[in-house]
């Protein structure tokens, strides 16, 4: 079978700085994956080289067998990057975001969908409202609904629950759930680890560009017997 | 194509939701511009053989039009970058060539809009033909889409609103302005004149010129072979630099 993800020693520097520094990992089709570590640990620069924002060093990833360099028209049309920044484009409504993000994506008439992904981030009834109106968390919602427009089998969310309200957090772990039983991979960052540790099946801790710990959540809890996802990240990170 | 004709549109509405900033001020500095130089110098300037005030129109009207092509693409893409709103544009698999055909496009749009805006505001100063109206046409697509061009280079290359301040300000102003808009070469010193044919814009404008009173300095197949050498290079050169993802993939 082809991998979801297949990461094969990527490097990356920025000037002298070493943000990955030789990353390999698979990440299998279905999976629920966190990727954790503390800040700088490369997360975000991992999730750039896939998603053709940032360009590797050197080494190899592809997206369900899809190189991201050579292929990259199929491997970003496989994939869907929240970022984790919140930005957004000042001159259209939500809807207005959604239609065109769909276009990029080459589909026409999305409606449906758009109406469904705003149904279930607890959107709807600021369809019509202009991007700069809404509240920082609002924000962040349209930028899942983004990256969810073209239904990519593979979804990556860096840190999409900061700043969000409770309410929405249950949501959209409700609907990222129902997405990964649906046959969609997930892709995960987070530094709210009770968050992982229930939603993940599957977990690379990184720490300065490099993965020093990939099991199953039920494993890597294991080791440390009584404890929380903190206390063995705490105590991993700290070997 | 979708994705195309998507990033197009886009493109589009960004200048006309705010249509009175990006169209209508353009023909109001032309306009300004008409009155103050056409008032002094009416009287006492003929080039070509026509009144002051005809001579300058064509040369506003394309002003106008290479400016605010440039404005359009460049702006875009360096609120896009500072932003961060660039993502949007980058994480789809759009092709790089119809990265780069939308956003010219669309800036050639605007030029041509504003361009129409100041022809149609300067009817009332000057009664005016066009001798040759398919030169107009081509020199204004031409001209803007070389400009748009060169903005899609400036908002590539500038992190900062300053660095494509300095840019318009030291070349694109300059070379605008240097090109003939106000005064035939002709009138230059013989220095300043050889000066001038190394300036592209001055093909442009002269060109344009022709379109309207079937004379100019240079012959209008040169200065379109000029024009269409610009644009190939300018092009060529863009899209090498989006194949590479240029200050745009880190
Ligand atoms: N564009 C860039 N230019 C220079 N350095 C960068 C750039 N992007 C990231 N870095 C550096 O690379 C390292 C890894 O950053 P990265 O954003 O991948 O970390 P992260 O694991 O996502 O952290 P966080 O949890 O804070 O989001 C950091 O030291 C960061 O300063
Ligand atoms: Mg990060």
């Amino acid at each position: 079978m082809i991998a979801a993800v297949s990461i094969v020693d990527v490097v990356k520097h920025f000037g002298s700085l070493q943000a990955l520094a030789g990353v390999s990992l698979e990440i299998a089709e279905g999976e629920f994956f966190g990727l954790l570590g503390p800040n700088g640990a490369g997360k975000t620069t991992l999730i750039s080289t896939l998603a053709g924002l940032v360009r590797a060093d050197s080494g190899w990833l592809s997206v369900l067998g899809h190189d991201v360099v050579k292929d990259y028209r199929q491997a970003r049309s496989l994939l869907g990057v929240v970022p984790q920044e919140i930005v957004f484009d000042p001159f259209f409504s939500v809807r207005e975001t959604l239609r065109i993000q769909s276009g990029y994506f080459g589909l026409r008439h999305n409606d449906d969908w758009i109406d469904e992904i705003l149904e279930n981030l607890d959107l709807a009834g600021k369809a019509d409202v202009n991007m700069r109106r809404l509240s920082g968390g609002m924000k962040r919602r349209v930028l899942v609904a983004q990256a969810l427009v073209h239904k990519p089998p593979v979804i990556v969310l860096d840190e999409p629950t900061a700043g969000v309200d409770v309410e929405l957090r249950q949501g959209l772990w409700q609907f990222v759930r129902r997405l990964n039983n649906e046959g969609h991979t997930i892709i995960l960052t987070t530094h709210y680890l009770e968050e992982a540790e229930a939603l993940c099946g599957r977990i690379a801790l990184m720490k300065q560009g490099r993965i020093i710990a990939l099991d199953s959540t039920a494993n890597l809890m294991a080791a440390h017997p009584g404890g929380t996802l903190e206390d063995v990240f705490v105590r991993t990170m700290n070997q | 194509m979708i994705g195309f004709w998507t990033l197009f549109y886009k493109e589009l509405l960004r200048f006309w939701k705010v249509g009175f900033q990006t169209v209508g001020a353009p023909v109001l500095t032309a306009l300004l511009y008409l009155l103050i130089f056409g008032h002094v110098l009416d009287e006492h300037v003929q080039v070509h053989g026509v009144r002051y005030t005809s001579f300058l129109i064509p040369g506003l009207v394309m002003m106008q039009v290479l400016q605010n092509a440039f404005a359009n693409s460049s702006s875009s893409l360096i609120q896009a970058k500072i932003t961060g709103s660039i993502v949007f544009v980058l994480l789809p698999p759009i092709p790089y060539g119809a990265f780069f055909a939308a956003y010219v496009l669309a800036s050639v749009a605007r030029g041509l809009m504003v361009g129409v805006g100041v022809l149609v505001a300067t009817l009332w100063f000057a009664d005016l033909q066009m001798a040759a109206p398919l030169w107009v046409l081509v020199f204004a697509v031409l001209g803007g889409a070389i400009l748009g061009t060169l903005g899609m280079i400036a908002g590539l290359w500038s992190e900062k609103f300053d660095q494509l301040a300095a840019f318009q300000n030291f070349l694109i102003m300059p070379l605008t302005m240097l090109s003939g808009v106000f005064y035939s070469i002709h009138s230059l010193p013989a220095f300043w004149q050889r000066v001038s044919h190394y300036n592209p814009v001055f093909y442009m404008i002269d060109g344009f010129r022709y379109g309207f009173f079937g004379v100019s300095d240079v012959a209008p197949e040169v200065s379109l072979m000029v024009v269409v050498a610009c644009f190939a290079a300018v092009s060529l050169l863009t899209l090498s630099l989006l194949k590479r993802g240029w200050k745009l993939r880190a």
